[in-house]
């Protein structure tokens, strides 16, 4: 049994816990309409307006930041398992990367990037 | 020293040729399939159904309270009755939502738990997936479970599941960070990310977190306050507020929908719990002290199923006991503890690490 295949499986066994359990609860559910009931709750009282609206900005700063860290952490991965071997060589060449990254990390904490305001 | 834990995969061996002599290879591979999904089905819920009714347990008893005590004895049937109650429940539609990402969400949320469920080390010769990109691979799928929380918050059309699931989103990425130092940590210091070898090297050396001294230390601690930001839960459960929020992203849900999220919530916990005995622990490593020959055969004949269920048990108390020990965090502290303490602080640790295995230096 290849791992490939093994992943399907497990991934069909997800989908199909979400798809069986909501077939069973859409069958054995009670159903009435009402039209105050297809309102959003939200908190109880009538919603004021759309909620497609703008939303704070400071969420996106913090997403380009994960951007780039996890883009290093693609790429420390295959470093990490093979440092071993590598000896003293690996870590130099990595440490380069390494001081650019912590650079950049340094730069957006001197421009305020990481303060909630 | 390690033919004392019984393998099991003798046993699936078994029911392998025993099948493959009745029915043609196809037919053997496809029954073995059905099997491995109902066995992930059944510990997925079984897992989830014992968690919350821990949960609810522990949670009275830190609070001075009885728990649920009703529902058979000491109350062990309440989760079940709580979850036939959860599926005869109304799913209700709710109009000006985008129907389709609505929809969609769930089956990302809880796809991602199962992926990551299916990589745990059980037991000996008890592992669905290996693959040599283990640890990574773990980390990759856990990710898809924080699109299923931005569709959830972003399709509801409801202003707090809209903050909820920003708030959520911002915490669960950048918590993905300091795991994913404190995992390298551990790959630097095994050479590998495939589980089953991490678990071999910490059954024949010894658990890292003991054979790798303060850095491993340091590393298990940045994964455990990681980990539990990872699950919204504990004293970083501000997605969920329910004194601003309402509920969080999961605000609109109802019936069954709602109970995904339940469910999921719950599994992420018991995940991050067993990547924290697998990586740190030594997964189903039994415990061995150097020198003690008696006392280390004895550990032996625990199964490493209880070592691994075990461990991640206790782990999982400890996430538990944080909840209700700490205060909440406001939003501008929990990212400033990620950003400006925890991955600054894994960086240095792991170059301590990358320091301690090429150089054979020991802190």
């Amino acid at each position: 049994m290849s791992n490939l295949s093994l992943f399907v499986v497990v991934a069909l066994t997800g989908l199909l816990l979400v798809a069986a359990a909501l077939i069973i609860a859409t069958l054995i559910g009670p159903r009435s309409y009402n039209a105050q009931k297809g309102e959003a709750y939200e908190c109880g009282i009538p919603t004021h307006g759309t909620s497609w609206m703008q939303f704070k900005a400071g969420y996106y700063l913090f997403a380009i930041l994960f951007l780039m860290f996890d883009v290093e952490t693609v790429l420390l991965f295959p470093w990490a398992v093979i440092v071993r071997d590598l000896g003293v060589a690996g870590l130099v060449n990595i440490l380069f990367f390494l001081v650019i990254l912590i650079l950049g990390l340094a730069y957006a904490w001197k421009k305020g990037a990481l303060e909630w305001k | 020293m390690q033919d004392n834990i019984f393998d099991f995969s003798i046993v699936t061996q078994w029911i392998d040729t025993f099948l493959r002599t009745y029915i043609p290879d196809w037919g053997a591979l496809l029954i073995e399939f059905v099997l491995i999904g109902l066995a992930l089905l059944l510990l997925y819920a079984l897992i989830a159904l014992a968690l919350i009714y821990g949960e609810r347990k522990i949670c009275a008893f830190f609070q001075c309270r009885l728990g649920p005590n009703r529902v058979g004895p000491l109350g062990l049937f309440q989760s079940i009755a709580d979850m036939l109650k959860i599926l005869i429940k109304e799913l209700i539609d709710i109009k000006h939502t985008d129907k389709f990402l609505f929809n969609l969400a769930p089956y990302l949320v809880i796809l991602s738990s199962m992926l990551a469920f299916g990589c745990m080390p059980f037991g000996k010769g008890l592992q669905v997936l290996d693959f040599n990109i283990g640890v990574f691979f773990i980390m990759a799928v856990s990710s898809i479970g924080v699109l299923g929380i931005l569709l959830a918050g972003w399709s509801s059309n409801n202003k707090y599941t809209l903050i909820g699931a920003m708030r959520s989103g911002a915490q669960m990425i950048s918590y993905e960070l300091s795991i994913g130092l404190s995992m390298l940590a551990v790959v630097v210091y095994a050479g590998t990310m495939q589980t089953s070898q991490l678990v071999d090297q910490q059954v024949t050396n010894g658990w890292f977190i003991f054979t790798g001294h303060i850095p491993m230390f340091i590393a298990f601690v940045i994964y455990l306050i990681a980990g539990t930001a990872e699950t919204n839960r504990g004293p970083f459960d501000l997605p969920e507020a329910e004194s601003e929020l309402t509920a969080g992203y999961h605000t609109e849900y109802s019936g069954i929908h709602f109970g995904f999220y339940y469910l999921a919530e719950y599994l992420n916990m018991f995940i991050v719990a067993g990547i924290a005995s697998l990586l740190f622990l030594g997964g189903w490593a039994p415990l061995h002290i150097g020198g003690w020959e008696a006392f280390n055969n004895i550990m032996d004949y625990i199964p490493s199923i209880i070592w691994f269920f075990g461990k991640t048990a206790v782990m999982m108390f400890i996430i538990m006991w944080f909840k209700w020990t700490f205060p909440r965090l406001r939003i501008d502290q929990l990212l400033h503890l990620e950003w400006k303490y925890l991955v600054p602080i894994g960086f240095v640790n792991l170059l301590l690490v990358v320091l301690m295995t090429i150089f054979k230096i020991h802190f």
